[in-house]
This record gives C-alpha cells, sequence and structure tokens, in this order.
C-alpha cells in the first residue's frame, strides 16, 4: 500500500469537507474492496475519509411497502433485518450471499453501489428494484446511476447516503459463483411489481457491467414464468469472457439464472 | 496397544499451541535489528537485463541497500542446482541451464528475481522496490511445452537445444510394441494433467542473521528439510561451511511439497545480511507465492494401452511431455521418471510396458513435486484409461481391474518396482459395499428425475512411498542418500527427546512419534518430546516428503529405541541383580519376569547417569542414535469411487459421495491418518475440479490470486467416507506404508471418470470446470 | 503516523502506526500477537480472522486507524484461565488442524458462526459459512466435524444453564 492519509468523519458534511480538502481523496466505509484494492497498489489514494461512523447514514427504515437503507448499513445487517425481510426477502439473501460472513460484518451497501464492480451483487438489486440512490446532494435513479465498470454517476466529494425503493410484489435474486473469486459470475435479479411491470437485471455477465435485459422483461411481462424466457435470446457479444467463462457459457447462465430467479421469486 | 500406543487413537500433543495462537512460524520470528526485504521481480516472462540501476531506490527513507546480481554473482555465490541426474537414452546427460539466485544477464519467467531490497519495513522496501530500474530487453516467449520443443520456438537456455532436457525411456519398447501389434482390442487416449500451485497456506518466509563476531549465519525458514537445506547451501551455493551455517524450520504451515527447495530467498537474505550487517526478513506474499513457488504436474501424454481377447492386459505405451518451467528446480529430474514412470504399471499385472518421457524448459515458474509427485501423473494416466477401456470394451470398470489386479506378491513390474505386499481386491470390495455400487442405478433414475445427470466412477491407485533405499536411488541418478536418522535421549529423570530428521508441517509427528516411545516403553506420552527442524539440535536429516516419515523416520526411531532398550534392560538386570534376557518392560516399569521384582523406569534412568552402580565397562548415560536406510519402496494402495451429480443447465458438479478404502499397511494414529487422507483427498478433488494455473502466451501469469486460483472451499467438497484394510510392509520393523499422498494420488480419476459418466462423454480435461463440463454436456448431447 | 488505542484481549492498548498499516500488522509487529496470520493479498484465505466489537472481520482487510477506538478478540484471548474454549477443545478432540496456519482463523470464525447461529447448525450451514476459510491440510472434514460438535455442546451448556 501506498502512504495516505486517514481521516475519520464524524457527519455527512464533515466527510464532504474533508474529501474537498484532500489531494485525491477516497470516501472508505467498510473497506472490503477498498483496501485490497490499495493492497495491491492499484489505488493510490492522498487520503482516506471513513463513512463508516456516521451515525445518519445507518440502519434499515421500512414504513409500508417503503425502504430507506443507510448507505453505511453492513452487508449482514442488511440480511438479517426483519423488517426487510417481511417485505423483500430477496434482497436480505442477496446481502447474505455477498462475499464471507466476515466482509458481510464490514462492507456496505453504499460501498458497493459506489464501487460498482461488473460482478458485484447489489447493482443488479438497484436496477431491478428500480431503487432510488440518495446522496447529499440529489436523488439518482438506479438506471441512471450505473454508467459503466466501476463507473457511476457520483461526481466528486458527492456521497452515497441512502437508498430507496418500494417493494415488489415478487422478487429473486440467483447468482452462478465464479470458482476461485465468488463473485457473481452472472446473476441475475428479477423483480414484478403488482402492477405487472417487470424488471430484469444482470450483473457479472456484462462486457459494460451491470445491465438491464429489455427481452426478458418484455417476455415476463407477457408471461410470468421460467418458461417465458425459453426463447428469448441473450446476446452473447455484449458479455465478458475470461479464462472461467467465456461469453457463450455467460449466456447460457443468464438465462438458466434468470429462470431460476422467476421460479424461486 | 495402550491408550497413548501404537494403533491409539491420540489427540495431537502440538494442538494447544496452534490453537492458542502460540504456533512460531517464520514470520513470527523477530530478532533485534531486523530489517525487511523485498524482491525485484521481472515484470516479462523472458527479457535481457541490460541494466539495473538502484540509485533512486537508494535513497528513499527507510532503505538500507539494494543488491542485484553482479554483486551476488562477484561474492560467488553459486547457481541454484537440480540433485538428480537423468540421462537421456542416448546416454547424454541432462541439460542444465544457469539458475541464478538473482538474474543479471536474463530472466526466463515472471516473478524470476532480480534485486533485493532491504528497508525498516516491508512498505518502504516495497516503495523502494518499484523505484528501482530495470532496463529490459524483451525476448520471444514460449510456455507451452509441447510447441517449445518445435523448431524455431524461443530457446530458453543455451545448453539445451529446442528446449530439451532430455528424452528418457523405461522398460521395453519392442515387446511393448509387440504386444500392441498382436492386441485384440488398443485404447487411446489422450491425458493431459493440469499444472498446479501448492498453495500451503503459510506463505513461504525466511529470516537470514548474520554474526561477524562468529562469521556465523542463521537461516530460519518454511522449509520441510532443513538439513538438505544447509547441505545444499553450503556446498552448491558457497553461503557458507556447514558449520558456520544453522537451519532452523520452526513451525511449518504446511508444504505439500513447495517447500522442499531451496529457494533463491534463502540464500539472498543470507547473503544480504552479510553484505548489509542486519538481520533480513523476507515474507512471501500469495501472488508472489503463485509466481515463484514451484509448480506441480503440467503433463500431456499419449497412452496405448492394448488388451487381449480375455481383457488382459498386455502392453502400455505411455509418451509424455513434461513441463519444467524456466529452471530445473531442486528433484524436478526426478518427478517424471523415476517417481512417475516406475508406477505405470498400477495395481495391474502388465507383462509389457514402455514409457518415454521428454522434459521441457518453458518461460514458466519452475515445476517440481507437489504431493504426489509423479505418482499421481501416473495413476490419473493409468485410471482414466482403464475407464476409458471398461466402455470401450462393454465391461463394467471393476470387472476389468478384477481381470488385472495383481495377486501374488513380491511383484516384479516391468518398470523397477517390486512390489512386496498387498490385496488390492479386497481395497476394491470395501470400496464398493461402502459406496453402495450396485445401488447405483436406482440413484441415478432418481437423479435423472430430478434433471440432474448422476455419474460414479472409480480408482485403483498405487504409489510408492518411504523414498528410498540410498543405493538404489544413487545408481538411478540422485545427488543424496534417502535415509533418516533418529536420536533418543532418555533424561536422568526418565523423560525422553527423541530427536528427527524428519520434519513435521501439519503431519502431527509430535504425537505419532511419541506414541512409539510410549508403546515401547510404557511412558506417558506427556513425558516425550519430540525434536526436529533443527540443524544445530538434530545431527542430519533428510526431511519429510514423498510418505517417508512413518516407513523412514519412525524406522530410525524404532532402531534407535532398540538401542536404548537393550542399554536400559542391561542396567536394570544389574540393578536387580538379574539376567537382562529376564527383564521385560511394561508400564514405565523394568520387572523381572516372573516375579515381583521391577525398577521403575525413572530410577533406572537415574541409574544410567548417577553412575554409581552400572555393569562393569558400561559407559554413563542412556542415549543412542540410529540410521535407517530402507531396504525397499513402500507400497500403499486402495480404491476410491466417486459419485456426482451434473446439473447439465450450468454445468456444475457437486460431489455427492467420496468413498476412500486404503491399504497403509500398520497404523500408528487412526485419527492422524484419516486426517491425512481428508486433506490429500481435498487437493486431489481440487486438482479435478478447480484448481489450475494458467498462463497467457506472453508468459503473463493469469492465475496469481485466489480471485483467478479455485482453492477448495468448504461447500466444494463433501464429508468423506474412509476406511483401511492393512497389509503390513514386510519390509520395515513397524510394518508402515505411508498416507500422506494416497488422497491426491488416488482421487483425480475418481472424480473424472464419474463425471464423464454422468455426462455421457468422456471428453472432458482437468480441472472441470463448470463451463468445460457444461459443454462437454452439450457436446454429447 | 496515526495513534491508535483500542482494547486487545480485555488490555486497552496504544500505539503509533503509518496511517497505511494495516489492523493485522499493527496486531502482530506492535503488539507481538502472532497467532493472528496473513495467508493472502486478496482478503480470501481468512487466517486473519479476529473478532472486532463482537464481530469477526478480516484484519488484512482494515488499517489500524479505521480500528481506533475498537474492542478486539484475536486468537490469543480466546481461552480463559488456559481452559480451551470449547470451540478450541473441540478442534483438538476432533483433528481439526493440522500445520495449524489456518486455525487462528477458523477457530475465531468458528466462534462468531456458533454465536450467530445461536448454536443451532448444520452440515451445510456450517460448509457455507466457511466460505471466507481456506485450509489446504485438512480437507474441512474435520472442522466441520468439530465446529458442529462445539456447536452442540455449547448449545447444550446454555440450555443447561437456563
Amino acid at each position: 500500500m501506498y502512504e495516505t492519509q486517514y481521516h475519520r468523519a464524524s457527519s455527512v458534511q464533515d466527510a464532504v469537507k474533508q474529501m474537498e480538502a484532500a489531494g485525491e481523496g477516497k470516501y472508505v466505509a467498510g473497506g472490503m474492496t477498498l483496501i485490497p484494492t490499495m493492497k495491491q497498489r492499484l489505488a493510490a489514494p492522498s487520503d482516506l475519509i471513513d463513512l463508516r461512523h456516521i451515525g445518519e447514514m445507518q440502519g434499515i427504515t421500512v414504513s409500508g411497502r417503503s425502504v430507506r437503507i443507510g448507505a453505511a448499513t453492513t452487508h449482514h445487517d442488511v440480511a438479517s433485518s426483519a423488517a426487510l425481510k417481511a417485505v423483500c426477502p430477496a434482497l436480505c439473501s442477496l446481502a447474505g450471499h455477498i462475499g464471507d460472513p466476515h466482509v458481510r460484518h464490514m462492507g456496505t451497501i453504499g460501498g458497493s453501489i459506489a464501487n460498482n464492480d461488473p460482478a458485484a451483487d447489489y447493482p443488479a438489486a438497484m436496477l431491478a428494484l428500480g431503487a432510488t440512490i440518495v446522496t447529499n446532494r440529489r436523488e439518482i435513479a438506479a438506471d441512471d446511476f450505473f454508467t459503466g465498470l466501476f463507473e457511476t454517476a457520483l461526481e466528486g466529494s458527492e456521497i452515497v447516503t441512502a437508498i430507496t425503493f418500494d417493494a415488489p410484489a415478487q422478487a429473486a435474486y440467483q447468482k452462478f459463483a465464479n470458482p476461485a473469486s465468488r463473485y457473481a459470475m452472472a446473476g441475475v435479479f428479477v423483480a414484478r411489481r403488482d402492477d405487472g411491470d417487470v424488471r430484469v437485471a444482470v450483473t457479472g455477465a456484462g462486457a459494460n457491467g451491470v445491465f438491464r435485459h429489455g427481452d426478458m422483461e418484455a417476455a415476463l411481462v407477457a408471461n410470468w414464468s421460467p418458461d417465458a424466457l425459453s426463447n428469448v435470446s441473450i446476446d452473447a457479444s455484449e458479455l465478458l469472457s475470461d479464462i472461467h467463462a467465456d461469453a457463450a457459457y455467460r449466456a447460457n447462465l443468464v438465462k438458466v439464472m434468470a429462470k431460476r430467479a422467476v421460479a424461486a421469486a | 496397544m495402550g491408550v497413548e500406543g501404537i494403533g491409539a487413537r491420540v489427540a495431537r500433543k502440538e494442538d494447544k499451541r496452534f490453537l492458542t495462537g502460540k504456533g512460531r512460524y517464520t514470520d513470527d520470528m523477530s530478532v533485534p535489528g531486523m530489517k525487511y526485504a523485498v524482491f525485484v521481480r521481472s515484470p516479462h516472462a523472458h527479457a535481457k537485463i541490460l541494466k539495473v540501476d538502484a540509485s533512486a531506490a537508494k535513497g528513499m527513507p527507510g532503505v538500507i541497500d539494494v543488491l542485484d546480481g553482479k554483486q551476488l554473482l562477484a561474492d560467488g555465490i553459486g547457481n541454484l542446482i537440480c540433485g538428480w541426474m537423468i540421462h537421456s537414452k542416448d546416454g547424454t546427460p541432462m541439460k542444465m541451464g544457469a539458475w541464478r539466485p538473482l538474474a543479471h544477464e536474463t530472466v526466463r519467467y515472471v516473478g524470476d528475481a532480480v534485486a533485493i531490497v532491504v528497508a525498516d519495513s516491508v512498505a518502504e522496501a516495497r516503495d523502494a522496490a518499484e523505484a528501482v530500474v530495470v532496463d529490459y530487453q524483451e525476448l520471444p516467449v514460449v510456455t507451452d511445452a509441447t510447441k517449445a520443443l518445435e523448431p524455431g520456438q524461443p530457446q530458453l537456455h543455451p545448453e539445451a537445444a529446442n528446449n530439451l532436457i532430455f528424452d528418457w525411456e523405461l522398460g521395453d519398447a519392442a515387446a511393448t510394441d509387440k504386444a500392441i501389434a498382436e492386441a485384440a482390442h488398443v485404447t487411446e487416449i489422450e491425458i493431459h494433467n493440469n499444472r498446479l500451485s501448492p498453495n500451503p497456506m503459510e506463505p513461504r518466509a525466511t529470516l537470514g542473521i548474520y554474526d561477524n563476531g562468529d562469521d556465523h549465519y542463521t537461516c530460519y525458514t518454511t522449509s520441510q528439510n532443513p538439513h538438505v537445506a544447509r547441505l545444499v547451501m553450503s556446498a552448491f551455493y558457497n553461503v557458507a561451511p556447514e558449520n558456520k551455517l544453522r537451519v532452523i524450520a520452526p513451525d511449518v504451515g504446511g508444504g505439500f511439497g513447495s517447500k522442499i527447495y531451496i529457494y533463491p530467498e534463502e540464500i539472498v537474505c543470507l547473503w544480504a545480511s552479510k553484505r548489509t550487517g542486519v538481520p533480513v526478513k523476507w515474507t512471501s506474499d500469495r501472488t508472489e507465492a503463485f509466481l515463484t513457488d514451484a509448480h506441480g504436474r503440467d503433463h500431456v501424454s499419449k497412452v496405448k494401452m492394448a488388451f487381449d481377447a480375455n481383457n488382459r492386459i498386455i502392453g502400455l505405451k505411455v509418451d509424455t511431455i513434461a513441463n519444467l518451467g524456466a529452471y530445473m528446480s531442486l528433484f524436478s529430474s526426478a518427478v517424471p521418471t523415476y517417481l512417475y514412470a516406475t508406477l505405470l504399471s498400477g495395481q495391474y499385472d502388465i507383462p509389457a510396458i514402455h514409457a518415454n518421457v521428454r522434459t521441457v524448459y518453458t518461460n514458466t515458474a519452475p515445476v517440481d513435486a507437489y504431493r504426489g509427485a509423479g505418482r499421481p501423473e501416473a495413476t490419473y494416466l493409468l485410471e482414466r484409461t482403464m475407464e476409458t477401456a471398461a466402455r470401450e470394451l462393454g465391461v463394467s470398470p471393476a470387472e476389468l481391474r478384477r481381470v488385472n489386479f495383481i495377486r501374488s506378491f513380491p511383484h516384479q513390474t516391468p518398470v523397477i518396482m517390486n512390489y512386496d505386499a498387498g490385496d488390492y481386491e479386497a481395497s476394491l470390495d470395501a470400496a464398493m459395499k461402502a459406496a453402495d455400487w450396485n445401488g447405483f442405478a436406482a440413484r441415478k433414475a432418481d437423479a435423472e428425475s430430478r434433471g440432474m445427470k448422476r455419474g460414479i466412477g472409480m480408482s485403483c491407485y498405487i504409489e510408492a512411498c518411504g523414498i528410498a533405499p540410498s543405493a538404489a536411488v544413487g545408481s538411478l541418478g540422485a545427488g543424496v542418500g534417502l535415509w533418516e536418522s533418529a536420536e533418543v535421549r532418555v533424561n536422568a529423570v526418565g523423560t525422553i527427546e527423541v530427536l528427527t530428521g524428519s520434519h513435521s508441517h501439519g503431519q502431527g509427528h509430535e504425537t505419532t512419534f511419541a506414541q512409539l516411545v510410549a508403546d515401547r516403553f510404557g511412558v506417558p506420552l506427556d513425558s516425550v518430546n519430540i525434536v526436529h527442524g533443527d540443524t544445530d539440535k538434530v545431527q542430519m536429516g533428510m526431511g519429510t516428503y514423498g510418505s517417508r516419515s512413518g516407513a523412514v523416520g519412525m524406522s530410525a526411531v524404532v532402531k534407535a529405541l532398540d538401542k536404548v532398550e537393550a542399554k536400559a534392560k542391561k542396567i536394570a538386570a544389574h540393578l536387580m541383580e538379574a539376567d537382562e534376557s529376564d527383564i521385560v518392560i511394561e508400564n514405565g516399569e523394568l520387572k523381572v519376569a516372573g516375579t515381583d521384582k521391577a525398577v521403575p523406569w525413572f530410577q533406572m534412568a537415574l541409574a544410567a547417569y548417577t553412575a554409581h552402580n552400572l555393569p562393569a565397562g558400561m559407559e554413563p548415560g542412556l542415549k543412542e542414535g540410529a540410521f535407517y536406510d530402507p531396504a525397499n519402496f513402500t507400497f500403499p494402495a486402495g480404491c476410491y469411487i466417486c459419485e456426482v451429480e451434473v446439473d447439465p443447465e450450468t454445468g456444475q458438479t457437486k460431489i455427492i459421495q467420496f468413498v476412500a478404502a486404503d491399504d497403509f499397511g500398520n497404523i500408528i494414529n487412526p485419527m492422524i491418518v484419516e486426517g491425512q487422507v481428508h486433506g490429500g483427498l481435498a487437493q486431489g478433488i481440487g486438482q479435478a475440479l478447480l484448481e489450475g494455473v494458467h498462463y497467457d502466451a506472453s508468459g503473463q501469469l493469469l492465475t496469481a490470486s485466489y480471485m483467478d486460483y479455485a482453492m477448495p472451499r468448504a461447500d466444494d467438497l463433501p464429508s468423506f467416507q474412509v476406511s483401511t484394510s492393512n497389509t503390513p510392509c514386510p519390509n520395515n520393523p513397524l510394518g508402515i506404508k505411508g498416507c500422506g499422498e494416497a488422497g491426491a494420488i488416488g482421487s483425480p480419476p475418481a472424480l473424472i471418470n464419474a463425471i464423464t459418466d454422468a455426462i455421457g462423454n468422456n471428453a472432458l480435461t482437468m480441472p472441470a470446470t463448470p463451463q468445460k463440463v457444461w459443454a462437454a454436456a452439450q457436446a454429447a448431447n | 503516523m496515526a495513534k491508535v488505542t483500542m482494547t486487545v484481549n480485555g488490555r486497552q492498548v496504544s500505539g503509533h502506526c503509518d496511517d497505511r498499516t494495516l489492523l493485522v500488522q499493527f496486531i502482530r509487529e506492535n503488539l507481538g500477537l502472532t497467532g493472528t496470520h496473513v495467508g493472502c493479498d486478496t482478503s480470501q484465505c481468512g487466517a486473519c480472522v479476529i473478532h472486532m466489537d463482537g464481530k469477526s472481520v478480516k484484519s488484512c482487510s482494515i488499517l489500524a486507524a479505521q480500528a481506533d477506538g475498537s474492542t478486539i478478540t484475536t486468537i490469543e484471548g480466546l481461552a480463559a484461565d488456559g481452559e480451551l474454549h470449547p470451540v478450541q477443545a473441540a478442534f483438538k478432540a476432533n483433528h481439526g488442524l493440522q500445520c495449524g496456519f489456518c486455525t487462528p482463523g477458523m477457530v475465531m470464525t468458528a466462534v462468531d458462526m456458533i454465536r450467530r447461529h445461536q448454536g443451532q447448525l448444520d452440515e451445510a450451514t456450517v460448509r457455507a459459512e466457511l466460505e471466507g476459510n481456506i485450509c489446504r491440510c485438512t480437507g474441512y472434514h474435520n472442522i466441520v466435524k468439530a465446529i458442529l460438535a462445539a456447536a452442540a455442546e455449547m448449545s447444550g451448556a446454555r440450555v443447561a444453564a437456563e
């Protein structure tokens, strides 16, 4: 790790102030991606501003079907929230399968979506749930938030403070894990609303990161069943290829995971 | 058997320190004034070094010094060597290219060390290592061994034309060709044995300490054989004479072969300690481990197995290309020859065998012994071929094996080995019964109703352990003898220390070796301490690898115990005025048989040291040493059965059950033996299902971390069903054969045979990743 | 330089270190508690698992400065009064360790796992919960057995106490 200066922020306002004073600063919450990346000297922030102790970024609020999750809420706390489980168990299950128990004790939902790793799980949920990303400056629709590999709509010192969404009628997430890293090689989150609207988001497979799949959504709007996806084609040319899975295999996995998610929802 | 003696399921003496965080591994060592090393490593797989400029690095914060390969050469530090001479079939010796501990002219794989930075902290050393400017002229690269043999490919070492290290053969080519020509059926198959990274959880580390007062060096290192490290560093690398070099391998966190070898880092840290005047510690990170720890396997073989009309094997022809990487590691030449081709008879009575092996340099990490070393390659080749033949011949895999089993012993194979004992059918029967082989059809039907493809596969393995009779291996090219030493010291209060040249890095020697003593003298296990891993304490030893600690190391202990027992009986007989032939040792007492006369063990020991009343002419004290040189290899064998379900939609393989029925000869501690089998199975299953080292065409390692190299995790594996049915080894005093590698040797073919059975496609290579299995299942439809 | 204060194994400790110092380095080098190990660079092997504020975490992926003010338990702090913790005892009784290098992380993971599941564990759950801990020696067989045995004993003991 290169040299860095650590700062602990006491509030969102304090964090922004510290970031603006820093040279090449970065926010850190759980640090479960950032610290390993810094250890490998692939990131070299001059300053680290720690958001983990900011009270206003913690916690889960559910009122009716409306959900608000503070950005510094850990995966463990999302996975084990009874209130959330009552309205959107799919998101609890997703959070309960990120990384491992130790990573889930530190890693946060805000950190995950702000990093937008193409194999991370949360971005798929955010897209499929039609979530809103709340920052210290504005609210951004998930559809506008994830802009490419490790790229988001966040600017400068902007901080994700919370995410909000209305719980869907049915939802599920299925992932096929990379045998080595255990990140998603293909993960599909499906969500269906009472009005029949369906969103399908895919992570781990896209060459440009998380994406929605319009054809699968249309097929499922017409017929909410796994079989409805049988004739949908998944374009392999837009998918990742690596030593673990080529694009054709990933295309297969996307469809299989989507079917299984619909079956599980 | 007593509660703590031979055969007892004793909990381990060493566990408490490991469970409470008090283990002492090399990286835990700290001495006053100690500084930290980071190596500057080549980012290129093949390049000329034009210049190493450390001027900027030397001025950075905390930096003590930066040293390079030219300085190392100037100080007379020697080349790394391969210690086993193999001659090609034309009689020429193997072509060993120079391996410098720090390259100064040419780098030949990504990770090749170029310079060492010594600084106040690891972070500062790493900062400075990045500032060392190495001017490289890149050269063309070859990573695939078959390709490296072709004309026009990049040449790694001037000594080895077409990168061929040796072209070696074993067996009778004419007889084998004749058998193939006359066969009723010939099964032909190409076998790939995937390259693996050993991955002990403790990364390699070393602490080099030079004391200028005594002109003496101390080397803490993660070694399976500290005495061999001292010998080689002294005799070949000119680090220091043996009497000026102490090597200590304290607690070592797993080895699996990769910590047999003496790597550049130990040598360079010792040298750097003298050059800088400070103790120098280096600890590998995991990426360095993937880049520089010796890899295992990496064979490609063409196989022809000939059968007569009764399905009896009449000939086996094998043509193997083995990738040895950029340099010849310490035992690299022995692995694909005498540890491989000599096992190609398997459990079968095969009248004619011929193996040809070509070893090749490539721009990849050196390849050497990894758990099993040659024997997994032989077993995988044979057992995949047997399975393929059974399918082609339309007979059951068990039947084909039964027809061909060796049934009388000793049995001389056509490939050197003389099997001393075994009962292969007993293991096969035990495994089939434990796996409920006969109920498989019903289970398969049930799986089909759930949309899953179920398969079952077996593997009947044999291995040669207890390496090895020194004269025999000497005649085959080994540079060392492969005996073992032991010393038993009875203290004046009767407690006992056993010094052994074997080295425990997880095997539990502190318990099992002590069980031998408890068994012999009836003393409590707690009164026995096992001392190992320090060249200042143990006189000499050859270390632990090749499942040799039991068969060879324990046999040396037994020989020393014999001598102690004889002297103890003499002392006791003298004290009790009895005849020494009437003395028996039971429950910690030396008794006169048939009387109530007895001397407690401690009293006899005290008498030995007070020396007030010893038999005339007897020397005081009670301490005996012994060297044991085995008469033969030992031959553990067994049958493994694996049952899997494959999800045809994803290619995901789930292991439903894994049965191991082994013959290890007599067993000292069944709990520890089972643990060894479990661990071996996990590594074998890892090879078959998950693990594989991948280089790209430019020689960059694509699997340089756990993000890309798939290690077996708990949820990849089932609980195992293990059992033993034992035929004692007739060639060592304890009748033991060894158990450390069996699991890794026998399991890969059982798993691949099961998966190919499930998907109905025999064309599948290891590791059988979901993508490969899915594609093979698709192709079969 | 960061000044770091934390409670480690019941004792308050302070130290100065570079801001870039990892918690595991602080524990091993500043505090001399070498039972916590480092087995990888990518936060996967779990040899470094400790408890921070009562939860299992990977000390190789946290800066010492991030842990300032926290309460830490390492493997050295688990056995009380020289008696092995039930999880440690179960690892010994079931031969759940060989080389011992992954063992501290495994034990700390197991203690956390049993706590979160209130002792109600089955084999599949234990195996899934071990995703963040790699062992190369045991094939996990006896680790799983040891954790199940410890969970049974600890929940039995709790029932008996209630």
